[in-house]
């Protein structure tokens, strides 16, 4: 990431404690938003869409104050956001900067898309194993069927 | 394989599959021998399936053991709106080994997680029914002395097929060649080809029946629905494209065997029954052996 670039949006709207989801494709923002569950959110939260990048044309970013996401949550933006960057500030300072990473197990937080799954229809936590990183192929440890970047649904 | 769930094909491994094929043909020499008799066997049937069903209980009972279970979810506490979770937990007090039948893709593989017991898919949903394939597996070692460098045609529904899906997976383990046969709707899917793909099988696609029966040692019908069909047209187009005459074997090898998981509703013609090349009702009986040689090797009464 290009440092001057973060620290002139950290400048304009900067949050003493929290997170920064950096790097986010615009379209996907209010998606992360969604899965994040942050509309409901009760502290500030700072929304950008549109921004100009130099590495991906236009960006989204999200800023979280007070709040410091769990793996469970951070698998969850990598699902939607692959190209995202996780910022974390403390006391107005970058203390760590992390790139989001496809996992290669996700569990509970997608929906298997076959709607004969056992997971759709009994109180079971989904399990997936991821076969393509890129592709973003999910198969479910349970039916054994694909569900792909098209048809995925959290949960 | 002693307390070891069977769920899918691959759960088991060659070597395992091949362990389960000998005692299946020991079992074939010796179908009675009462070797489970302190053991209780429950058959879930959560959706009825009378052919599988009777299968499995005359395998256990040829052994000795005490059938439980029920026939359809009609007759269980399902009905009443139970979990599948807590039905698995109160009948693994009961039994010894659960063989199970669910509507629900997935079902069995968690239910071999709540489980205290072993175990035994007999079909979920549209996904795996492993002892099928086993059977198929066992059926083809007998009839051609060996499962190795076999060239097997699949003839039929290949998209919605599971038999033919995880009889294509456990092939791929013996260097065989795939004739595909099936029309341009129903072909087999691209996640099942996956698996000849990452073998580097030779697999070839057609849609011509009679040009692969010269070719094959195996000839694996199945049944093409009309339903399946987005269109009623084009099942008219080629529903009569993939039915089996006995005339049309004449060229044929010797060893070819005829296969077909059963039911069969028009796609082997009656007058193939009397060629000795057919074999789907022999088929059918093998799975008393394979299912009885599943249950003593998970129970642990034979190695
Ligand atoms: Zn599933």
């Amino acid at each position: 990431m290009e440092k001057e670039e973060v620290r002139k949006e950290l400048k304009v709207s900067a949050i003493e404690n929290g997170t920064v989801i950096d790097h986010i494709p615009s379209e996907s923002v209010f998606q992360v938003i969604k899965i994040l569950n942050l509309s409901e959110y009760k502290e500030q939260l700072l929304i950008a869409t549109n921004l100009d990048s130099q590495k991906m044309g236009k960006k989204g970013i999200i800023k979280v104050s007070n709040k410091f996401f769990k793996s469970d949550d951070i698998n969850k933006i990598a699902l939607v956001a692959p190209s995202a960057t996780l910022i974390i500030i403390n006391n107005f300072a970058v203390t760590e900067k992390k790139q989001v990473e496809v996992p290669g197990h996700v569990e509970k937080i997608v929906k298997c898309f076959n709607p004969n799954c056992i997971t759709n229809n009994e109180d079971i936590s989904t399990r997936f194993t991821v076969i393509d990183k890129k592709e973003l192929k999910l198969s479910c440890h349970y039916c054994e069927k694909i569900t792909a970047r098209g048809n995925m649904a959290f949960r | 394989m002693k307390n070891k769930s069977l769920v899918s094909i691959n759960d088991f491994t060659r070597e395992e599959h091949i362990r389960i094929l000998e005692l299946a043909g020991a079992f074939e020499k010796r179908p009675k021998q009462k070797i489970l008799e302190d053991y209780v066997v429950a058959t879930l049937f959560f959706e009825p399936s009378t052919r599988t069903r009777l299968s499995f209980e005359s395998a256990a009972t040829r052994l000795g053991a005490r059938v439980i279970g029920f026939t359809d979810a009609a007759s269980s506490s399902v009905t009443k709106g139970e979990s599948l979770r807590d039905t698995i937990l109160t009948v693994s007090n009961y039994c010894d080994i659960i063989v199970m039948r669910h509507p629900r893709e997935g079902s069995a593989r968690f239910a071999s997680e709540v489980a205290s017991v072993p175990v035994i898919n007999a079909g979920d949903g549209a996904n795996q029914h492993p002892t099928q394939t086993l059977l198929d597996l066992y059926s083809i070692r007998k009839t051609q002395g060996k499962l190795d460098n076999l060239n097997v045609a699949f003839v039929g529904d290949l998209k919605y097929g599971r038999t033919v899906h995880s009889l294509v997976q456990a092939l791929c383990n013996y260097n065989t060649t795939f004739h595909l046969v099936s029309p341009q709707e129903l072909k087999l899917p691209s996640s099942v080809k996956m698996n000849i793909k990452d073998r580097n099988l030779a697999y070839h696609q057609h849609t011509d029946l009679m040009e692969v029966i010269p070719k094959v040692d195996i000839l694996y019908m199945t049944r093409i629905q009309k339903e399946r069909f987005a269109d009623p047209l084009d099942y008219e187009k080629v529903k009569n494209s993939y039915i089996l005459r006995n005339n049309m074997l004449s060229g044929s090898r010797e060893n070819l065997k005829i296969m077909h998981p059963l039911p069969r509703v028009n796609e082997i013609t009656i007058d193939v029954d009397e060629n000795a090349k057919a074999y789907y009702f022999t088929q059918a009986l093998n799975g008393v052996y394979v299912r009885q040689a599943l249950l003593a090797a998970i129970l642990g009464v034979v190695e």
